[in-house]
């Protein structure tokens, strides 16, 4: 193994990661909150918004999300003519993601709030708590110690599907290693990012872990 | 005497199933009041009604003198969402299964409320929580959180919380029907101190002797009418059939 220029190689990748790294973090600050909106629709008691929402996660859910991007970026010039600019790849990329994995974030928040026994609304009720206040004090707290393991999931996941984003020749770091693998035919490329998702990954479930561990001090 | 209670005709149905028949209950100041029944006889309902819990859908619902909800046409109206808010003030209730707050601990169990909700002062809301807690005879567990307890002292905890609010009236809704029998006599003990002390108390429960030694008053419900409204001597001697016969199956004789 030339360990040199494995290092040379990471070095050029490095730039990519940076951009990985960013995908994956706007996508949660984004995707995090809208999920919620997503889920309280999903619940609502009005038969039409509830309609509303499941035909959006069926969609999400339904087709790939490497189509998912290329709509989103290729959609504004071919269905309203609009020219694109080559920034508005970061911006399709962080849309398309965000959008995307909102709907399965909101399928999780919804299973974590439904799963909560009503005792505790209704505990909440009595004493005054009204529904925000029993929302955000008691019932989401105990939302998020529930879904950590199936976040985990999603979050690695979305580590592995930043690379998707090669299909609209975002320079995020698969999209680099592919370019370098082919100028270089070698494997090493390859080889290094698949190093950096798996680094990367494991960095996620350690510190999902320890959010676990932290929210263990009660059943 | 001052009127803490005053449910007149309520009625209430779920789908077509009608659980209260035009009940009329009062329960004055001090006053420690149990309704009993076999199951199915609309006395959870009852409570869940007087505790905003569940719509009536007719009759009114009186707080020390405040229409929370008033009838008209045969339909209750209830207040607007500050009227209820004001409303939740008045009373505090005690849960069959506890429902305290998983992720907080016994202390801020009790406290959590006081301070966001009535935005009481946070040191004097402590102080009255411990001493609650003392008086629960759990000064020692005010950092333990609910999975730590047993059922007895869970079921103090979720009293201790009701009180801390500073109710006018507390309503039980079988207290002790998750708690084993030993279990079951430490909090029969807490409720009777409370009695003592002149709280005013509804109590929904099965514990027949308890029910007995407790109450000013026992009203028997069956079917979602009340069957007897009597002081425990007068329904413990009643010749009413129905009422003969229920308290015969828990006491084996009829």
């Amino acid at each position: 193994m030339r360990f040199d220029e494995f290092f040379n190689i990471c070095g050029q990748l490095l730039p990519g990661m940076t951009v990985t790294l960013e995908i994956f973090f706007f996508t949660l600050l984004f995707a995090l909150p809208l999920g919620m909106l997503i889920a309280v629709g999903r619940m609502s008691k009005y038969k039409i918004i509830q309609l509303i929402f499941r035909l959006y996660i069926a969609i999400v859910r339904g087709t790939p999300l490497m189509l998912q991007l290329l709509v989103v970026y290729f959609g504004p010039y071919y269905i309203f003519g609009i020219s694109i600019s080559s920034e508005y790849r970061a911006y399709a990329t962080i849309i398309a993601f965000s959008c995307n994995y909102a709907a399965y974030f909101a399928e999780i928040y919804r299973t974590g709030i439904n799963s909560i026994d009503n005792g505790q609304r209704e505990a909440a009720y009595v004493l005054g708590y009204n529904r925000a206040q029993t929302f955000f004090y008691i019932i989401l707290p105990q939302v998020i110690k529930r879904i950590i393991p199936a976040m985990t999931n999603e979050f690695v996941t979305l580590v592995k599907d930043t690379s998707l984003a090669f299909c609209i020749a975002y320079a995020e770091m698969f999209t680099e290693a592919k370019r370098i693998a082919a100028a270089s035919t070698s494997m090493l490329p390859f080889f290094a990012a698949g190093t950096f998702y798996f680094v990367f990954n494991a960095l996620v479930a350690f510190i999902m872990k320890k959010a676990e561990d932290k929210l263990n001090y009660y059943d | 005497m001052t009127k803490v209670l005053e449910m007149n005709h309520v009625k209430k149905s779920f789908d077509n199933m009608e659980v209260l028949k035009d009940i009329s209950i009062n329960v004055n100041e001090g006053e420690v009041v149990s309704i009993i029944g076999p199951s199915g006889s609309g006395k959870t309902t009852l409570l869940r009604c007087a505790t905003l819990l569940e719509r009536m859908d007719d009759g009114e619902l009186i707080y020390l003198g405040d229409k929370v909800v008033h009838s008209n046409n045969g339909k209750s109206i209830y207040q607007n969402k500050k009227g209820m808010r004001k409303a939740m003030e008045y009373f505090g209730l005690v849960f069959q299964n506890f429902n305290l707050f998983n992720h907080f601990s016994a202390l801020n169990n009790i406290m959590h409320a006081p301070v966001t909700i009535q935005r009481r002062k946070k040191d004097e809301v402590r102080a009255q929580a411990e001493s609650l807690l003392k008086k629960m005879g759990l000064e020692d567990r005010g950092n333990a959180y609910p999975c730590q307890l047993s059922g007895g002292q869970k079921q103090r905890v979720s009293i201790a919380r009701a009180l801390c609010m500073n109710p006018k009236i507390l309503f039980f809704d079988e207290p002790t029907s998750a708690l084993d029998p030993e279990l079951t006599q430490e909090i029969l003990k807490v409720i009777k101190d409370l009695a003592a002390e002149k709280m005013t108390m509804v109590i929904v429960t099965h514990e027949m002797n308890f029910a007995k030694d407790v109450s000013d008053r026992i009203i028997f419900m069956d079917k979602g009418v009340i069957v007897e409204d009597a002081t425990p001597e007068e329904l413990f001697s009643s010749n009413n059939e129905k009422t003969k016969t229920f308290l015969g199956s828990y006491y084996g004789v009829s």
